[in-house]
């Protein structure tokens, strides 16, 4: 579409995104009952699970090089980036099929910014508010009631915060790629369904991927999924694990950058195929 | 009573046809839903590839409590799983509409927006069950038949009844969907596992409070000829139509209560 940003100064554009940023936290903060509830859910969830890994790693000291302190890091670390990496799919996405398929779409290709890029503010804005909400709160409350792996070093720390934002973009950027689908597709709900699935299996949300047998992991290994959880938690339990950082966050950037550019194609393919209905 | 079953039937029919209309998302959204559930028991087997018991159980014996708890949700869900869409009507006033019709409105909030698909979730459960039921050496008896027909259904009732009992505070909290997750399909997770591996406070709270251990546990230590870890009375193993019976009736006491106090948000 219209790329009539060139025109505008770099500051300018900063800005509005940044705007963008702050209207996406805005919205998901208005629904505080919501937010209420689903810190409750998975603090449920967190729970239930860190019984199961207490049981297999009571049995498998070390199963896939994780003492039991830092299994159960890993299973609360999952939980608090189930929403802000957008696991269980929603927010942008249907919100986005609903657009293409009433064809409010027609408005969000009108703005003189790229529709990629907006979204992608305005996602961040919202990962944000559920990072610092639905993500810190069951963590917290985890910590309270079992033993954790706390880093020492606090760059540990900062460079967690990098992955877990790079992990937002792969997430949004996996996402935006199935909200295109909409373009060609009238229902996209199946297959949302299989990429959820998909997501949660090959993220190491379900289980960390340090245990699936070799041949499933190496099928982990070669997809970008792997970035949303299992690369974040490895960030985080470098120090006892060994595991080195800056290959696991290059690996986050190649695929922010892969998927983000093929997205960038695609749009334009998408825009050139849409035909708004009711016009 | 058979009134509110017709209805049920004709509003749940209406939403089969709407749904068919789009065949290929009604398959792939019922293949979705079978796959959920597998996905679960995928990782379960991941775990008993390294290890040979969990709780003192094995991997045949987990997935028949896992059948059970999955069967019993799947038809829960099928049945009255959209009573959890009450917090949305309560807040856009469509609730309103519902209350004015001949028909009870529990019957209308759970057959609107019926979804066939979630039949998918029953299929993969009876798998995994039928599964179990092969590779576990039980010693049939005619008793233990009976107690695996009872605990199907009684599974069924008690999370229907969470189901309903989730709207029921919804209608005074708002939309708190949310929150239902944590015991329908937190309950269902937390029962595939043998309770064995919880602390005694989870037990005691899944036993007397919230009564999921009888959707698959106590009737399969029964069925197993498992001993119970916790001690409980014996004659639990046979009390799932009792929990189910208690716990229903109270969920219909919350629903007509909460019906009751309900006020409209008057737009």
């Amino acid at each position: 579409m219209v790329t009539g940003l060139s025109s505008i100064g770099v500051s300018t554009r900063v800005r509005l995104y940044a705007a963008v940023a702050v209207r996406g936290f805005r919205r998901y903060s208005t629904y505080r009952a919501a937010t209420v509830g689903g810190v409750f859910t998975n603090t449920v969830f967190g729970v239930i699970i860190a019984y199961t890994f207490v049981a297999l790693w009571e049995q498998r000291p070390n199963l896939g090089g994780y003492t039991q302190q830092e299994a159960l890091t890993f299973v609360w670390v999952a939980q608090a980036l189930i929403m802000p990496v957008g696991l269980l799919g929603g927010g942008i996405l249907e919100e986005f099929a609903e657009r293409v398929r009433s064809g409010a779409v027609a408005t969000d290709l009108h703005r003189p910014t790229p529709l990629l890029w907006w979204r992608l503010a305005e996602d961040f804005g919202r990962a944000a508010y559920h990072f610092l909400t639905r993500g810190l709160a069951p963590v917290l409350i985890g910590a309270l009631l079992f033993d954790l792996a706390w880093p020492r070093s606090v760059s540990t720390y900062a460079w967690f915060l990098i992955a877990v934002a790079l992990a937002v973009g792969v997430g949004f950027a996996i996402r935006y790629l199935m909200g295109l689908l909409a373009f060609w597709v009238i229902d996209i709900r199946g297959y949302l369904a299989l990429l959820t699935i998909t997501q949660l299996f090959f993220s190491g949300m379900v289980l960390p991927l340090v245990i699936f047998p070799g041949w499933l992991r190496g099928l982990a290994e070669v997809l970008p999924f792997r970035c949303l959880v299992q690369v974040p938690a490895d960030v985080l339990l470098h120090e006892g694990t060994g595991t080195e950082v800056l290959p696991l966050l290059a690996l986050q950037l190649l695929w922010v950058a892969v998927l983000l550019f093929v997205g960038h194609l695609l749009t334009a393919a998408a825009v050139r195929k849409v035909v708004i209905q009711g016009g | 009573m058979a009134d509110s079953i017709r209805a049920f039937a004709v509003i749940a029919g209406a939403w089969v046809r709407a749904s068919m209309t789009y065949r290929a998302s009604f398959w792939s959204l019922a293949v979705g839903q079978a796959l959920f559930t597998l996905v679960d028991f995928v990782a379960i087997t991941i775990m008993f590839s390294h290890i040979d018991r969990l709780g003192g159980f094995d991997v045949a014996q987990v997935a028949l409590l896992y059948g059970f708890s999955g069967f019993a949700l799947g038809v829960a869900d099928l049945l009255v799983g959209n009573v959890e869409l009450l917090g949305r009507r309560v807040r856009d006033g469509s609730f309103d509409a519902m209350l004015v019709r001949p028909v009870a409105p529990l019957v209308q909030v759970a057959a609107d927006q019926f979804a066939l698909r979630r039949l998918g979730r029953i299929v993969s459960a009876v798998g995994v069950l039928g599964w179990a039921l092969v590779a576990t050496n039980i010693d049939w008896s005619i008793t233990k038949v009976a107690v695996a027909v009872a605990t199907l259904v009684s599974g069924s009732v008690i999370f229907c009844s969470v189901f309903v009992l989730g709207s029921a505070f919804q209608i005074l909290a708002g939309d708190a969907s949310e929150m239902m997750n944590a015991f329908t399909y937190g309950g269902n997770t937390l029962t595939q596992y043998p309770l064995s591996i919880y602390p005694s406070e989870v037990v005691k709270g899944v036993t007397f409070i919230l009564p999921l251990a009888f959707v698959n546990w106590y009737p399969a230590l029964y069925i197993l000829g498992v001993e119970d870890p916790f001690d409980m009375p014996v004659a639990f193993h046979f009390a799932s139509p009792v929990a189910a019976t208690l716990l229903a009736a109270v969920a219909a006491g919350c629903w007509r209560a909460g019906v009751r106090r309900y006020r409209s948000t008057g737009s």
